[in-house]
């Protein structure tokens, strides 16, 4: 009896997993599938399997708009805001969890702020600032608003890691004669590698899809990432649909692979300290 | 080698504080042990010889350089941690090569030292391997090895094999002691386990609540213990303490009495504590009744639980005893060997 009632719990489970699945993968499916699709195509039959697999639609994205620049500029500046997150969101971590310092709390609290204020509220000083700086329509001032975007969560994840760290590792590579950062680059990171992951995939994924800042910031064509790049298959009378989607479907691609090959360290990473 | 100093060393978290005034020399080459209850200050004393905590006053010597400002890693020390502490992600030949790594020593002189080191400890099958796949006892060894390659002036350990079990902690303080006869080094070793400071220390420090009870060698503790919490403390089973009055040229408690050691002048009237190690009783026709309770028989020596009075008391004989529980036995302590203590300040007094 007990172990009927218990096989309908988890049959129950993965019931509803299933149906989660079905839920978040559907709309990717309908993406893939649509690149393959004429526009014509598309309207007549939006849920069928395409009529062929060509990848005319993918060719014109390649052929026709910049996308090879926008998937650089998207990938030059994914890559420099999540090293500037982790360079610095860990440097900051480290200091609070690891050192006692007058003040620490109020530190942690500071960056713990920026949690609680959406950065699009901001917009406004956000563009002035940046206009003083002349850093308006430039790859790196995108980078600077992502690192500023980055860098609560990445003190908050990372702390909460460092802080479970045996001390005894540090002060026994501290009496075997390592300096402070030869503690931390040595020692204490490689074993945050998990958290590290986390912190980076937390903030790839926004900061490759974000359309909104490079609406904003960016005008000039060559410097678009590839969110608003795409727009240009959104005109105002016509879209071209299965172009767009073709499109999509590249610019997701890389940040797709990128959390594949990591997420055997992302999910070890959540379940750590879930057993002792 | 060197010498270790520690004179007048006070240590306060905030307003309290945890070490008051604390005095130990240990020699050239000598293994000291710092034994003692939880909390009583022992591994806060060892922390702050390693430099990990702060000197509140006092000061603390190495090699006749005070130590008190100087960072760990210019001590020339190495210290043993209670879990270990290797570096999860290095094999253990990193984990042994990493302070010599730090010294950039040429890469054949590490490989030189690191492979010597994991010959004396047996490790050299293990060198590759991550601590993760190691056991208990083999992580151990590489927690020494790493101490070791470095040829320090000072080795610290910090209850070092309190995570092993019985059978392995036995097996590892032996070799723990055969590298201290090999190597010499001198050694600041710090336990709770009263057996591995008999068996281990060419000296031990009896800490209790912050301060230094007595220092002394093993057997001088044992058979003269300077206080009634050294003599609690060391030994196992416990030494036995009875509450009375000395009347008369006896020691009398609840309508029983004992003999005086001989070289007890000047305490008749006195109330004391007078102790009896378990051993130091005797079967004897002229001794005093206590009723059996409890008998273990280990082989090689019965234990018996007693009751003299309302007194529990511990007997070890070496002889068989075949009293059954209830029943009487005559006992009688050898009073060359019983210990009196001051009731009031628990000094001794013979």
């Amino acid at each position: 009896m007990v172990e009927r009632g218990e096989r309908a719990k988890h049959g129950l489970i993965q019931l509803l997993l299933a149906i989660n699945a079905v839920v978040m993968l559907y709309p990717l499916v309908v993406m893939v599938l649509s690149a393959f699709k004429s526009n014509a195509e598309l309207f007549a039959s939006p849920f069928a399997l395409p009529e062929s697999f060509a990848f005319t639609n993918a060719a014109r994205v390649w052929n026709e708009t910049s996308f090879v620049r926008y998937l650089l500029n998207s990938t030059l500046v994914t890559a420099a805001a999540i090293a500037g997150i982790l360079v610095f969101g860990t440097m900051a971590a480290y200091a609070i969890a690891r050192y006692p310092f007058p003040g620490r709390s109020a530190v942690f609290l500071f960056f713990l702020s920026g949690l609680m204020v959406p950065l699009k509220l901001a917009i406004i000083p956000l563009f002035i600032q940046l206009g003083a700086m002349g850093l308006i329509d430039t790859r790196a001032g995108l980078v600077l608003v992502y690192i500023a975007m980055g860098l609560p969560s990445a003190v908050f994840i990372m702390t909460g890691f460092l802080r479970t760290l045996p001390g005894e590792l540090e002060e026994s590579a501290r009496i075997e004669g390592a300096s402070e950062a030869r503690v931390m680059l040595s020692i204490m990171l490689p074993l945050a590698r998990p958290a590290l992951v986390i912190t980076g995939i937390q903030n790839a994924v926004p900061i490759w899809n974000d359309f909104f800042f490079p609406l904003v910031f960016i005008t000039t064509d060559a410097l678009k990432t590839l969110p608003q790049g795409l727009t240009v298959f959104m005109g105002e009378y016509n879209t071209d649909w299965g172009v767009l989607f073709a499109g999509l479907t590249l610019a997701a691609l890389p940040i797709t692979l990128v959390y594949i090959v990591l997420s055997r360290q992302f999910i070890a990473g959540m379940t750590q300290g879930a057993i002792k | 080698m060197a010498t270790v100093s520690i004179r007048s060393v006070r240590k306060a978290f905030g307003s309290t504080e945890v070490l008051h005034g604390v005095d130990v020399e240990v020699q050239d080459g000598e293994f000291v042990i710092l034994v003692g209850p939880s909390g009583c200050g022992k591994s806060t004393l060892l922390r702050m010889i390693a430099g990990l905590e702060n000197i509140t006053r006092g000061e603390i010597a190495i090699g006749g350089r005070v130590v008190n400002n100087v960072a760990p890693k210019e001590r020339d020390i190495a210290m043993v941690f209670q879990n270990y502490a290797l570096y999860p992600h290095m094999t253990v030949r990193d984990n042994m090569a990493f302070s010599l790594k730090l010294a950039k020593a040429p890469p054949a002189v590490i490989s030189d030292k690191v492979g010597r080191a994991a010959d004396i400890l047996g490790l050299t099958p293990y060198l590759d391997r991550y601590p993760r796949q190691l056991s208990g006892g083999q992580r151990q060894r590489v927690a020494m090895g790493r101490a070791i390659v470095r040829d320090p002036q000072v080795f610290l350990f910090d209850e070092p094999l309190s995570n092993l079990d019985a059978k392995l902690r036995v097996q590892m303080r032996a070799e723990i002691k055969d590298l201290h006869q090999r190597l010499k080094t001198t050694t600041v070793y710090v336990t709770h386990d009263q057996i591995e400071a008999m068996t281990m220390a060419d000296k031990i420090v009896v800490m209790h609540a912050g301060n230094v009870e007595q220092i002394g060698a093993p057997l001088e503790l044992y058979d003269r213990p300077a206080n009634l919490f050294v003599a609690g403390f060391i030994g196992s089973p416990a030494m036995n303490f009875f509450k009375g009055r000395v009347e008369s040229g006896a020691f009398r408690f609840d309508g029983a009495q004992l003999p005086l050691p001989r070289a007890a002048p000047g305490v008749n009237g006195a109330s004391v504590i007078y102790g009896v190690r378990p051993e130091h009783w005797q079967l004897s026709a002229d001794g005093i009744d206590a009723v059996v309770h409890v008998l273990e028989p280990t082989g090689s020596e019965t234990q018996v639980m007693a009751r003299i009075a309302d007194t529990p008391v511990v007997c070890a004989f070496r002889e068989r005893i075949t009293a059954q529980p209830g029943e009487s036995i005559r006992i009688a302590p050898d009073p060359a060997l019983v210990h009196l203590f001051d009731e009031k300040t628990g000094v001794r007094l013979n």
